[in-house]
This record gives C-alpha cells, structure tokens and sequence, in this order.
C-alpha cells in the first residue's frame, strides 16, 4: 500500500487514538493481556482488510472491539484448548450486546481499570512503570529501554513477568473500592511522577531532560485528571506543568545545567504556567495535599520575576505544610535553601548541618551540593570545595558533573 | 482460587501474638468459608531437610539458607483474586509482628 491511501490513513489515525482504549476494554473481555494484544492486532490488521471493501464503520473502536474479541475467541477455539482457559475467557463466550462496549462510561472505566492493574502495588516499582508505559501509553518496549538506559530484553523480561504475575496470582482488572482508592491512587500518582522525574531529572546519562518521558507523564496525568478528578491526581498535573514550563530555559545550548536565579525567564512557558497556577487553585481548594503543595511552590517560582523577588516566606510555610504531611529528610533539604533565601545562608547551613550530621541524605548528591552553595555564600572556600567535590563523586549525571567541576574551578577563582 | 498464606517471623516473636487470637482468626475465616487449612509450626530448629540426589536421599538438619524470619505457620485461603487475598493476610495477626507471604496455589498439570 502507498503513503497516499486514504483508508490506511484511516486506520493509522484509529489506531493513534484508540488503540489503548480498545485494548483495555478487549483485557476486560478477555481476561488476559496477552490474548487482548493479541487480538488488538487481529482486529486492526481485519480493518486493513475489510475497511477499503466496506468502508469504515460509524463507530470504529466498537467495530475493533468486537473484531479482536471475535478473532480471540476463534483462535482459541482453533486451538481446541478452550475448555482449559479461566472464567476471563469463559465470560467473553458469552453474547455480550455491543452496547457494553459502546457504552462511553464502561470504555472509559476500562482505561482507569488498566491504569490501576498496571500500577498494582504488588508488581515490582519498576515494572509498574514499565508496564505503564507499554500498556497505557503504547510506548514501544524498546522505547521505554532506551528511556530508561536498560537493555531492552531486561525490560522485555520485567514486562513479561509482570504479566505473568497479573495472570498467575490473579491480579483483578478494577478499579479500586472507595476506601481502598487513596492508597491505590498514591502508587498511581507516584509511578507518573516517577516517569516525569525521569525525563526532567535523567538519574544518569549524557542529558539533563528527556522530553519524551516528561511529555508522557503529562498526558498520563491529563488522561487520569480526565478519568478520575481527585485532588490529588489534579495537584500532581499542576506540578509536572509548572516544572516543565522552564524547560527551555534550565540548560544551555550545550547541555549545561542553568540554576534557577540564573534561568532566562522569558523562556518560562506562559501558557503552562497559567494552565498549573489555575489546576494549583482548584487542587488546594479541595485540601492540601502533598503534590497540590509542591505544586504552589512551584507555582511561586514560577509567577516571581527573579528570585530575589520571590516570595520565600510564603516558600517556607508550605515547606512547613508539606513536612507536616510528609516528613522526609529530601523535603527538610529544600526548606533549608529556602529559609536561606528568607533568612541568609548562615541560617540555612546550619539547618543543612544538622540534616548531614543526623546522617540523613548523606549519599544524597543535592545535599552536598546546597551545603556546598551555602558555604560559598558565607566565605568558607575550603568547606565548599571540599562538599562540591562530594557531590561530584556522587552524581552520575554528565551535565551535573560538569556543572559541579566548574563550580569548583570557580571557587579557586575567587581564592 | 486458592492462596498460601506463608507467616514468617523471627525467633524472638514466635510467641509474640497469643495463640487465643490466632485461633480467633482461623475460626473467623473459617466460618466465612474462606479457610481451608491452617496450622503453626515448631521453630525452624525442629526442621529436617530431604533431598534425593543422584537416587540417594540425604537428610540434613534446619533448612538450606539461614534467614533471619522463619516460616512459622501458613493459611491456605480461598478467594477471589489477589486483592481479597491480601485483605485475608492483613487480617492474619502476625501480620504486625513478621510478615505474610502471600502465594497463588499452582494447578498441577496432568
């Protein structure tokens, strides 16, 4: 076929934007994952084939819907292993009438069903976010690899056995009950942040940004604030928008990390920000959550027009907030920089002292590297040097290594 | 479908819960139809280890791989999915003092 053929075009649209759709609804109707993928190809390699014939159907992912389930439960009867298969399989003998499958609530039920399986706390962190990934976003497993930096058959093996594990210890496809949802939303919320953070903050590797994974992350988060409003799940999307409205402008042309105070704020994403200051509002005014009260940090940063104009004293309180609700050393580290900026640094060293010598954060690169900025700020050459070259054994990231080596080269400068 | 309920604890906390309670549990899950064993073990110094290798069997004594929990008793539950099976091991009282694993039942295949 050409690039020219309409029906083609067609089909590839359809599938753009329905293809995870009808997966997770033919996984309902199936009860497996593998026989819904399975049948997903079927289904849309019959559209290849009976579209350009019959034109296409007025509800095309209906029409996919009831393919696939066709094709699968004809490939499974082929196989004459059918009376072998579990109760899934069982129920999609039985006529359903297309309208469960057309019904727009059901479909949609089925994505956040999809959502939940695949971010089940009883799969391992890293193959919910595989899973996730693959399932949910259709990345390609090779794709998610490369994002990753892991060899692809190890990531093909940890989708794998996920799937396995799903099937075999019976993994149900639903969406948690009412008083089960907070803890299941948590570890949702916490594997799109995860995504997020690794496209933002690479863990390692040549880059500071990985576009292709922040990008993902908020549409995965747009798609769940679709779904399923919940504070919560709106707070975190407010976020992830207002960390990446200063994408373009938190590394130069050659890759180098740019500090905050130094950021070209004219390259700030206007439109991101208004569209997170406005999801921050409606987060917050169902209550504070702790992504609701990162983002109305972030959302502080990003309204201020330099950061000595920055308000860090409201910064500060909601730090206090947050610490409340989340009492983790990572967040005492970012309260303290910002009581120095309130406060001087002095008054932030010393908190940042106190966190190192409790031993908290000890391998924890930032820590050693805020210690280090303090120190610089209040004269004290030698203690700086001596934490910047901590936090440079500590990273593992190339544009904060260099960051750091100058940083470095900058205080012998100064001497 | 059928799970294993493994109840690992260390030395020292084999005792820790009563076995009133735990009785009181069993019973319990009993009743809802959803227990269909479940029995405590002696510590893991009573135990024997068989093997036969090469046609021969060797017994050793305690287990292959000293850890520092135990398998000190098991449930094997009847429910639905795995959600409603980590609900059940929740409930398992040692489940505040050790931990519960929890394992789907593998039909054999004749």
């Amino acid at each position: 076929m050409t690039a020219v053929d309409p029906i083609h075009e067609t089909v590839n649209a359809v599938y753009v934007a329905e293809s995870r759709r009808v997966l997770a609804t033919l996984i309902r109707l199936l009860g497996d994952f593998d026989t819904a993928e399975e049948a997903l190809h079927d289904a849309f390699r019959a559209a290849l084939e009976q579209w350009p014939r019959e034109g296409v159907p007025k509800n095309p992912r209906s029409w996919l819907v009831s393919a696939g389930r066709f094709k699968a439960i004809d490939g499974l009867r082929r196989q004459s292993r059918f009376d072998q298969l579990d109760e899934g399989a069982a129920a999609a003998e039985i006529a359903v009438a297309p309208e469960a499958w057309n019904d727009e609530e059901t479909v949609e039920d089925d994505r956040l069903r999809l959502i939940f399986t695949c971010c089940h706390p009883a799969l391992a962190a890293d193959a919910q976010v595989a899973l996730t990934l693959r399932e949910v976003c259709g990345l390609r497993t090779e794709e998610i690899a490369q994002a990753f930096l892991t060899p692809a058959p190890t990531l093909a093996q940890r989708i794998v056995r996920a799937k396995a594990k799903i099937r075999d210890a019976r993994i149900p496809y639903q969406v948690p009950a009412r008083e089960e949802l907070p803890a299941r939303l948590d570890t949702v919320l916490r594997v799109i942040y995860l995504v997020f953070n690794e496209g933002y903050t690479a863990s390692s590797g040549s880059v500071v940004t990985r576009h292709d994974l922040s990008g993902e992350a908020i549409r995965l988060g747009r798609l769940l604030v679709d779904l399923l409003p919940e504070p919560e799940a709106v707070g975190l999307l407010a976020l992830m928008l207002l960390h990446d409205s200063r994408r373009a402008a938190r590394a130069t042309r050659d890759g180098d990390l740019i500090l905050l105070e130094d950021q070209d704020r004219s390259l700030w994403n206007r439109d991101q920000i208004a569209e997170g200051v406005r999801l921050v509002r409606e987060a917050l005014a169902a209550g504070p959550g702790a992504y609701a009260i990162q983002a109305a940090i972030a959302a502080l940063h990003a309204e201020a027009p330099s950061t000595a104009a920055t308000d860090w004293a409201e910064i500060v309180g909601l730090y206090d907030l947050l610490r409340r609700s989340d009492p983790s050393p990572v967040i005492e580290l970012n309260r303290a920089v910002a009581v120095a900026m309130r406060d001087g640094p002095a008054a932030g060293l010393a908190l940042v002292d106190a966190i190192l010598d409790r031993g908290d954060l000890r391998d924890y690169r930032l820590a050693h590297a805020a210690r280090a900025e303090l120190c610089r700020r209040v004269g004290r050459v030698v203690d700086a040097r001596q934490s910047f070259e901590r936090a440079l054994a500590l990273t593992r990231q190339e544009p904060e290594r260099r960051f750091l080596e100058k940083r470095i080269s900058n205080l012998a400068e100064t001497r | 479908m059928k799970y294993l309920c493994l109840v690992y604890l260390e030395a020292s906390k084999l005792h820790a819960v009563a076995d009133r309670e735990c009785m009181a549990c069993g019973d319990g899950l009993r009743q809802s139809g959803m227990l269909l064993a479940a029995e405590p073990l002696h510590p893991v110094e009573t135990a024997t280890t068989v093997r036969i290798r090469n046609g021969a069997m060797t017994v050793t004594d305690g287990p292959f791989a000293e850890t520092k929990e135990q398998l000190a008793g098991f449930y094997l539950i009847d429910a639905r999915d795995l959600n409603d099976a980590i609900q059940i091991a929740a409930k398992i009282p040692p489940a505040r003092e050790g931990s519960i694993e929890v394992r789907p039942v593998r039909e054999l295949q004749p």
